[in-house]
């Protein structure tokens, strides 16, 4: 019984060249690193100092104290003025993503009862910020009314009265849903594109074909392969929460075993489709592209952690279901944000097992006995 | 006793492939003797090799390996068999002894063995003082050696190698045949697969290859045996060689010829007379002397088909005038970093020469020739072509270059007619292209091809395609790397009939090989060594050079050893 020397052998040479290869530091490390460079600084769905034109048409104490109250949010960047012509020219270059117009008869629209005295103005191009446009500068107009409402002792205008409590994420910062979804897409990386990597090398290199020449069998071969890279992706997912944790101060409110017994379910899926490619691809670049079709792009676009599924059209929503980080991607959100969810976490690993026996059976059927299949 | 390895009727058919790899092959290997597998590229040497080592199923036929059948029980196969594929099977990004440490796990060489089995080997192979390398920063020769080391871990019975003295110079190339030789003699049986012929007649056994048809099995002394006779050496035809060889070659008597060094070698047909030198109107001091058939001569009599060649560059105009120095290196060094490459390497080479560069692997040569053909800025001295610096006037002196790499740098998924094309578009051939193409066309009877995908012609046909790619535009000097290693021996004939043409028209060849037979074309050699050129002169002059006792007609590959080892033992 040598199986488990030889194992470990396969296991320690992949180790070795690993940490040898510049193209799997690069993947495994370097692009991770840039990730989350990116998405804990740079990408953010929240408004924040968005720049605005607020016009003032004719000055009176109700409009100044509307300005004002724009002004004081976080959310905006104001100018002002007295006219629409040059906001409008300002909307129309692109400079500000919006202009409120505050009319003239502002006051007595007011006294009038009008429920929607000013004007906004919103830069469509960007469906997504003008949404969020629109609900922030009427959120705010609505908040300034009902203060103004309180402060003359006289009732708001609006009928209901709605007090907002933001559950698991209070502060609304978008990089606390982001951060954790990135690791899918980390473990993506390591899972199927630098996998389906170096499989793809030892079939240029001739490699693969002196280990068929020996005693190895096709179990170990492919052993040999997902223990290392399992191990490494498990080092990634801590390192990256990790530094979610810390360093962007993302809470985490799961327990580690379940994130690790997700992760580990989510790692056969990324790491079954790695070996699939490879073992059908032979060729670097053309693994490389089809891990980046496959898994990397569909992991970003469809997996819910970029564009809400829900409001994808129904074919592409019904080809999300294909997707193993759709699964993996609302997991993590739910233990680094709310914690250990059975309800949440159980149909979701349930599914990616699902995909994981799938994969692994075509793995198996497809990985030669000998070179001619 | 049952023979080691019996093939009967075995047959190997590829998808998509309309000739079968190997084609119904029944052949016996006995233990015990080295077998060479000997074959020009695309013979079924890999083939054959894989399918005794399980790695590929036979279409039809049987085969047993020690007793096995390599298919219904690989596992049990592997265990006696020991495999060596072309590219080695190493991780380049290990050490020597990580390599070693990797393949005694698979095998099972654990404890008090595998200590004794590694000094054992790394004295074998000689890489006992490069254990911490990785595998990727070794010469060549030493790959081959790492590898054979690594195959041997477990005693096989069977070891099998495919093209081992692939990209190795003459000097490994020996010790790995040394190798072999003691294995054999531990009761190992070797299977030995090459391109080069010459090889051929080292081995015990030779199955001979071509178009995945058997052409002989049998000693080699018998094959060359039955042309006893028949081979005979010209000498003394000073600088009219090519000419008389061309004359050769026409007369029916003679089936072969082939350029060696000042002289030529014939092989006549099946009981004729060998030509008088009356007959090949060469100079009247030239003589005709009887001399010891060669296993090449006897697989092109074997083969029974001749090249007559008549290349279509003798009818064109010259290029200049011949004589003058055409190719001027003064002093050419090529650091990279601390180490040095190319140490004041210094030559002229005159129009209308072959002009050779060889030396063993790592020794500078290539760093040479890049630097001659622009493609490595040097360090110090310059380099002139055509009259041309190449640092201050590259695009001129490029324009004046033609260079064919090794394994024919075409685009394989381009037609022929697309191939041609481009190139003339690169040299700018403008409103001329269709003229020059049409030519290069008529000329090397490219036209049943046009349409189809250059990485699919015939060997032969992809050497005139790439040849023809270099030099469309007519340059004065031709730089070929390797241009015909690996190639049956007809298509290099043709091929060097192409350029002895060129070479009559005035235009000046650099060749960088390997390949002895090849050196033999050349008009002046220079041996390059440790960045220095260590020799330099005519073939025959190099092995005049190394003339001994106990060695009365060197070859030229015992020249190129004893000058490296002259070289190391004065260092």
């Amino acid at each position: 019984m040598n199986w488990p020397c030889r194992l470990l052998a396969l296991v320690r040479k992949e180790s070795l060249q690993i940490l040898r290869d510049p193209s799997s530091i690069l993947i495994a490390v370097v692009l991770p690193g840039i990730l989350l460079f990116l998405f804990g600084y740079g990408v953010s769905f929240d408004l924040k100092d968005s720049p605005i034109c607020v016009v003032v048409q004719q000055p009176s104490g109700p409009a100044a104290s509307l300005a004002a109250s724009y002004q004081a949010s976080r959310f905006f960047k104001v100018e002002t003025d007295t006219v629409t012509s040059r906001c409008s020219a300002e909307l129309v270059a692109g400079r500000i993503n919006a202009v409120v117009v505050i009319p003239a008869d502002f006051a007595d629209r007011l006294a009038g009862g009008d429920p929607a005295p000013v004007q906004i103005l919103v830069d469509g191009s960007d469906p997504n910020t003008a949404g969020l446009m629109e609900n922030y500068l009427a959120g705010t107009f609505r908040t300034w009314q009902a203060i103004e409402a309180g402060a003359e002792g006289r009732p708001s205008f609006t009928p209901i009265s709605v007090v907002s409590r933001v559950w698991y994420n209070p502060e609304k910062e978008s990089r606390r849903f982001l951060l954790p979804g990135l690791v899918a897409i980390i473990m993506t990386l390591i899972g199927t594109m630098l996998t389906a990597l170096v499989v793809s090398r030892e079939w240029e290199r001739g490699t693969m074909e002196a280990m068929m020449a020996t005693p190895l069998t096709r179990a170990e071969l492919l052993l040999g392969k997902l223990i290392p890279y399992y191990l490494l992706g498990m080092a990634a997912m801590a390192g990256t929460s990790a530094i979610a944790m810390l360093l962007f101060g993302v809470p985490f409110r799961g327990s580690i075993w379940a994130l690790a017994g997700v992760t580990s379910v989510f790692l056969t899926n990324t790491l079954g489709q790695g070996l699939l490619i490879s073992t059908l691809a032979r060729n670097q670049f053309v693994a490389t592209q089809a891990a980046l079709f496959s898994a990397f792009l569909p992991g970003f676009l469809l997996s819910g952690l970029v564009y809400e599924i829900p409001s994808m059209p129904l074919p592409i929503r019904l080809f999300t279901y294909l997707v193993p980080a759709r699964y993996y991607v609302p997991s993590l959100q739910t233990l680094f944000l709310a914690g250990d969810e059975p309800g949440v976490l159980w149909p979701n690993t349930l599914a990616m097992l699902l995909i994981s026996a799938i994969l692994f059976t075509a793995v198996v059927r497809k990985t030669p006995h000998r070179l001619d299949g | 006793m049952d023979p080691l390895i019996r093939l009967e009727g075995v047959s190997k058919h590829f998808d998509g492939q309309e000739r079968p790899a190997i084609g119904a092959l029944s052949v016996a290997l006995e233990a015990g003797r080295i077998n060479g597998l000997v074959g020009p590229d695309g013979a079924g040497k890999t083939t054959l090799i894989r399918l005794m080592a399980g790695l590929l199923a036979p279409s039809a036929g049987k085969i047993r390996v020690a007793g096995l059948d390599p298919v219904a029980a690989p596992s049990e196969l592997r265990r006696v068999v020991a495999y060596m594929p072309q590219r080695f099977g190493l991780y380049e990004d290990l050490t020597v002894l990580e390599n070693l440490n990797l393949y005694a796990d698979i095998r099972g060489v654990v404890g008090a063995e595998r200590r004794s089995r590694f000094d054992e080997l790394l004295a074998f192979t000689d890489l006992t003082s490069f254990t911490g390398r990785l595998a990727g920063r070794l010469s060549g020769g030493m790959k081959q050696k790492l590898g054979l080391a690594c195959a041997l871990l477990k005693v096989p019975k069977l070891l099998l190698l495919d093209e081992p003295s692939v990209g190795v110079d003459p000097i490994s190339r020996r010790e790995l045949w040394k190798m072999a030789a003691d294995l054999v003699s531990q009761g190992i049986a070797v299977v030995w697969s090459t391109a080069y012929l010459d090889e051929a007649e080292r081995c015990d056994e030779v199955l001979l290859l071509n178009a995945g048809q058997v052409l002989f099995a049998g000693p080699p002394g018998r094959l060359t045996g039955e042309l006893a006779g028949r081979s005979y050496l010209v000498h003394g035809l000073g600088g009219s060689r090519r000419a008389v060889l061309e004359r050769a070659l026409a007369l029916p008597s003679v089936i072969d010829g082939q350029i060696q060094g000042a002289s030529l070698r014939l092989v006549v047909a099946d009981g004729a007379m060998p030509p008088s030198p009356v007959e090949l109107e060469a100079p009247s001091d030239a003589t005709v002397v009887a001399t010891e058939a060669r296993f090449e001569d006897a697989f092109i009599a074997r083969l029974g088909q001749r090249v007559r060649p008549h290349s279509p560059y003798a009818e064109r105009p010259a290029v200049g005038a011949a004589g003058g120095p055409t190719v001027v290196a003064e002093k050419l060094t090529k650091r990279f970093g601390a180490f040095t490459a190319a140490d004041d390497i210094s030559f002229s080479i005159s129009g209308g020469e072959i002009f050779g560069l060889l030396g063993p692997n790592g020794a500078g040569k290539s760093t040479t020739f890049k630097m001659m053909c622009g493609l490595l800025k040097p360090s110090a001295g310059h380099a002139t072509v055509a009259g041309y610096d190449l640092l201050r006037a590259a695009a001129q002196a490029r324009a004046r270059i033609g260079y064919m790499a090794q394994k024919f740098s075409l685009y394989g998924d381009l037609s022929v007619r697309q191939n041609l094309n481009f190139f003339a578009g690169i040299y700018g051939l403008g409103k001329r292209r269709a003229t020059v193409v049409g030519r290069m066309v008529e000329a090397f009877g490219l036209d049943p091809y046009l349409d189809s995908d250059a990485g699919r012609l015939p060997l032969g046909f992809k050497q005139r395609l790439a040849l023809a790619c270099a030099t469309m535009h007519d340059p004065t000097v031709l730089f070929l790397d390797e241009p015909t290693s690996g190639v049956d021996p007809l298509t290099r004939r043709e091929f060097w009939g192409h350029i002895n043409a060129l070479v009559g028209r005035g235009v000046t060849v650099v060749v960088t090989t390997h390949f002895m037979d090849e050196a033999e074309y050349c008009d002046r050699i220079a041996l390059v060594y440790h960045g220095r050129i260590i020799a330099e002169g005519s073939p025959d002059a190099l092995k005049a050079s190394a003339r001994a006792p106990s060695r009365p007609e060197p070859t030229l590959e015992d020249a190129f050893i004893a000058l490296v080892e002259g070289q190391e033992a004065a260092e």
